[in-house]
């Protein structure tokens, strides 16, 4: 197809869409006037019913828990098949998987080595806090396990590696990846055994605004974070690893 | 200026298909989809919005207080993290692209397909 007649081809779907979007959202109620009962009833009955006080929190963990299961497993799945996609090519082309160990510093500039060294502890802190905090202040496992896995990704930046970036713990990061997503899982487990019900909340939800309360809200919060983490951490090794492969390839 | 964030997710798809169609890069390609699915977020914020509402977190506000949305603002998350998981899945299916074409453009791959 030529890309003037596939412009064409566009054009026309794309006049099709807006008109349709239009008509669709104009029958939207007005920004503002938003009157429904469900998420107004949620709202009020995280900090009575659960003693934690993020709404959002509680509905993703809590009253939404088999999505966020599930949402938790498509993660799960997608850094599994990003590994496996990687994974197979590098063997197609026939690149040992473990190379000689020669380490090299990752980046050369001293003041980025220096300035990512001095960050990876106040990141770290504020990742943990961040998925503690989820039930109570804006946050959660998904915000903090990025941020966590931000201060993991700086001390590779900081450090040195070895050739491929063996050096990183890919093991560990994997093993981090599965306990978050099977931990979940569990503490669901434990909702049937103790409350009659897949992911019932079944701890005592203790004092609003206290470190430890909301149940098993802290527990989930940790378990999703450590799986946000390793997925991530996955991931984007594996990436690194293909820009690694390249470069080689150049040289 | 009420119907302002429903014009910015519908110009932000449309935008974004608009991307996806011209694309000369798979990576700029798989950023467009990004932004056709950042419109799903402006959407379903800005259907839970309730005039003068705050964020729907008890911590320091009376519980008497008007607050959004709670349900749409899980359901954004959970988009958001569905978006990575795409974009990572695409991403790695872009490098297996470029390794069998030697090219990202996918016209080229088109013609050598052939």
């Amino acid at each position: 197809m030529s890309s003037r007649v596939r412009y064409a081809v566009f054009g026309t779907g794309a006049l099709g869409l807006a008109v349709l979007l239009v008509w669709g959202l104009a029958g939207l109620p007005d920004l503002g006037d938003f009157a429904g009962r469900y998420g107004h009833v949620l709202a009020h009955s995280a900090v009575p019913q659960r003693k934690a006080t993020s709404s959002i929190s509680v509905t993703t963990f809590d009253y939404r828990g088999i999505d966020t299961l599930i949402e938790e497993f498509i993660l799960f799945t997608a850094a599994v098949g990003v590994m496996v996609l990687l994974r197979v090519q590098r063997a197609e082309e026939e690149v040992p998987a473990e190379p000689e160990a020669v380490r090299r510093p990752t980046a050369r500039s001293a003041s980025l080595r220096s300035l990512g060294a001095a960050l990876v502890g106040p990141i770290l802190v504020l990742g943990i806090y961040i998925v503690v905090h989820g039930h109570l202040t804006p946050g959660g496992g998904f915000q903090g396990g990025v941020i966590l896995m931000t201060a993991l990704f700086l001390i590779y930046l900081a450090g040195s590696h070895m050739n491929l970036g063996r050096l990183r713990p890919l093991g560990a990061m994997e093993a981090s990846e599965g306990v978050g997503a099977a931990g979940f899982a569990v503490i669901g487990l434990g909702g049937v055994v103790l409350a009659g019900s897949y992911l019932e909340n079944f701890i005592a939800p203790g004092q609003v605004g206290y470190l430890v309360s909301g149940g098993d809200l802290p527990l989930l919060n940790i378990a999703v974070g450590l799986e946000v983490m390793g997925a991530l951490l996955v991931v984007l090794g594996e990436f690194l690893d293909q820009r690694l492969l390249m470069k080689k390839g150049q040289a | 200026m009420s119907f302002l964030p429903y014009g910015v997710a519908a110009w932000l798809l449309l935008i974004g298909l608009y991307g996806i169609v011209t694309s000369r890069n798979l990576v700029h390609l798989i950023v467009c989809l990004t932004v056709v699915q950042s419109s799903t977020y402006v959407l379903l914020l800005a259907i839970g919005y309730r005039s003068g509402g705050t964020a729907p977190i008890f911590a320091d506000i009376p519980s008497s207080r008007r607050v959004v949305d709670p349900i749409v603002a899980t359901l954004t998350l959970t988009d958001v993290v569905v978006e990575a998981t795409v974009a990572a899945l695409l991403l790695a299916l872009a490098v297996q692209a470029h390794r069998r074409f030697g090219t990202l453009d996918p016209n080229e791959m088109g013609a050598l397909r052939g």
